[in-house]
């Protein structure tokens, strides 16, 4: 009981700091320019790539590396396909030095270092890769597919498989 | 006692149960065990097959390196474009290099490619304080660069020098061949290509070559042109002897 009247006056004190603020720092906080991407929508939904996207991209790399299981989704060479322009001449390519590359432009907003690209193609290259992805879901952790809705999308995009 | 066996036997027989649908589909219409053909996209390798290749020396060219260039190209190491500018020869990557043996009682020369022969017991692996030289379930020895440390143990375990370090920055890698300073890497038997249906870049520039010097094929399928091949006379592995029943075999040495 003693402590309560504390915290409210520790909250009058904050809000009083708040309101000292110029409201552009609030309000307008600088945001980083995100390249938008080729497709219509990501793999999973922005607010789960946004915060988890490299669970995703780990877990598809050892299954790659180590089972060989080569699906297209999660594959860190298709979000560069996606996300990355193709620039006609090799010497206006954007990589991933420049802020304007997807990955850097979020991330040099956050300060997180990528060192993805130490080793791994920053900008689209052509994999050669034919087969088709398929949609069957191979991770027990990873969030399950729905197949329903993934049937009914790849009919809407005319048929797909034979 | 008996009551805890009488237990045991009940969740052996539902485990195996259990083994028994899985193997029949996994989702509608996808089987589990694949008959014939390619590996589905979503399939992990197994250990039905093994990978191997033959070396043909009769057929391999002194003076020929297209097996060579075309690793250089389908992979990105060496060559004129290389960001290996520090370092000398011997540091400098090396996944496949041409040898010329010659018996000194005789004067007979032989020439051949070597490179990692994909061990079924790979002393690489072995030394490997961290894990990262594994074996993948088709006999392909890979390094995982994510967890490489560099510590370079497996480059003096081979008894091939199969392997090599990179000592500098990279730039404008392959998008099928990450590599980076810090690490090992050697021959991948071109494991993009193979998890494609597709043969090694070396295998298919010696045959554009009109060579056929090396035959690439599933040394576990009795069918296959390999498994043919490996039955003949003189054929052999090197350095058989150390037991370590590489995958790569040598005809004619």
């Amino acid at each position: 009981m003693a402590r309560f009247p504390a915290l409210i006056r520790r909250a009058a004190a904050l809000a009083a700091v708040l309101a000292l603020l110029p409201a552009p720092v609030l309000a307008d906080a600088p945001r980083p320019e995100i390249p938008r991407g080729k497709g219509d929508k990501c793999v999973e939904p922005t607010e789960v790539m946004r915060r988890d996207h490299m669970k995703f991209i780990l877990r598809h790399r050892d299954e790659t590396m180590h089972r060989g299981i080569r699906t297209k989704k999660y594959s860190l060479a298709e979000c560069i396909n996606c996300h990355v322009p193709k620039a006609e001449d090799p010497a206006r390519q954007v990589h991933v030095s420049s802020p304007k590359h997807f990955c850097s432009s979020c991330h040099t907003y956050a300060a997180v270092t990528v060192d993805c690209f130490e080793c791994h193609s920053d900008v689209p290259q052509e994999t050669g890769v034919a087969k088709e992805d398929l949609v069957v879901p191979v991770h027990g952790s990873a969030p399950a597919l729905d197949l329903e809705q993934e049937a009914a999308r790849m009919a809407q995009a005319g048929g797909g498989a034979e | 006692m008996s009551e805890n066996r009488t237990t045991d036997n009940g969740r052996r027989q539902f485990l195996g149960g259990a083994l028994a649908l899985g193997g029949i589909t996994v989702a509608p219409g996808v089987f589990l065990m694949n008959v014939a053909g390619a590996k589905p996209a979503h399939e992990a390798v197994t250990s039905d097959v093994r990978w191997g290749l033959l070396v043909d020396t009769t057929k391999c060219a002194d003076g020929c390196d297209a097996c060579v260039r075309a690793c250089q190209a389908e992979n990105g190491w060496g060559g004129p474009d290389s960001n290996e500018v520090r370092s000398s020869d011997d540091q400098k990557a090396q996944w496949i290099r041409k040898v010329h043996l010659r018996n000194k009682q005789t004067g007979s020369t032989h020439s051949l490619p070597l490179m990692c022969q994909h061990c079924e017991h790979p002393p690489c692996e072995d030394v490997c304080p961290t894990g990262a030289s594994f074996r993948r379930a088709d006999g392909i020895v890979l390094v995982d660069k994510h967890i490489c440390i560099g510590c370079r143990y497996c480059m003096m375990a081979c008894p091939y020098k199969a392997r090599s370090f990179i000592h500098e920055d990279l730039h404008g890698q392959k998008v099928n061949a990450p590599r980076g300073k810090g690490t090992v890497e050697s021959c991948t038997l071109c494991v993009h290509r193979v998890d494609n249906d597709r043969e090694p870049a070396c295998v298919e520039a010696c045959a554009a070559e009109g060579r056929r010097a090396l035959i690439f094929g599933d040394m576990k399928d009795p069918g296959s042109e390999i498994s043919q091949r490996l039955k003949r006379l003189g054929v052999r592995q090197l350095r058989a002897d150390l037991g370590l029943n590489p995958g790569v075999h040598y005809e004619g040495v």
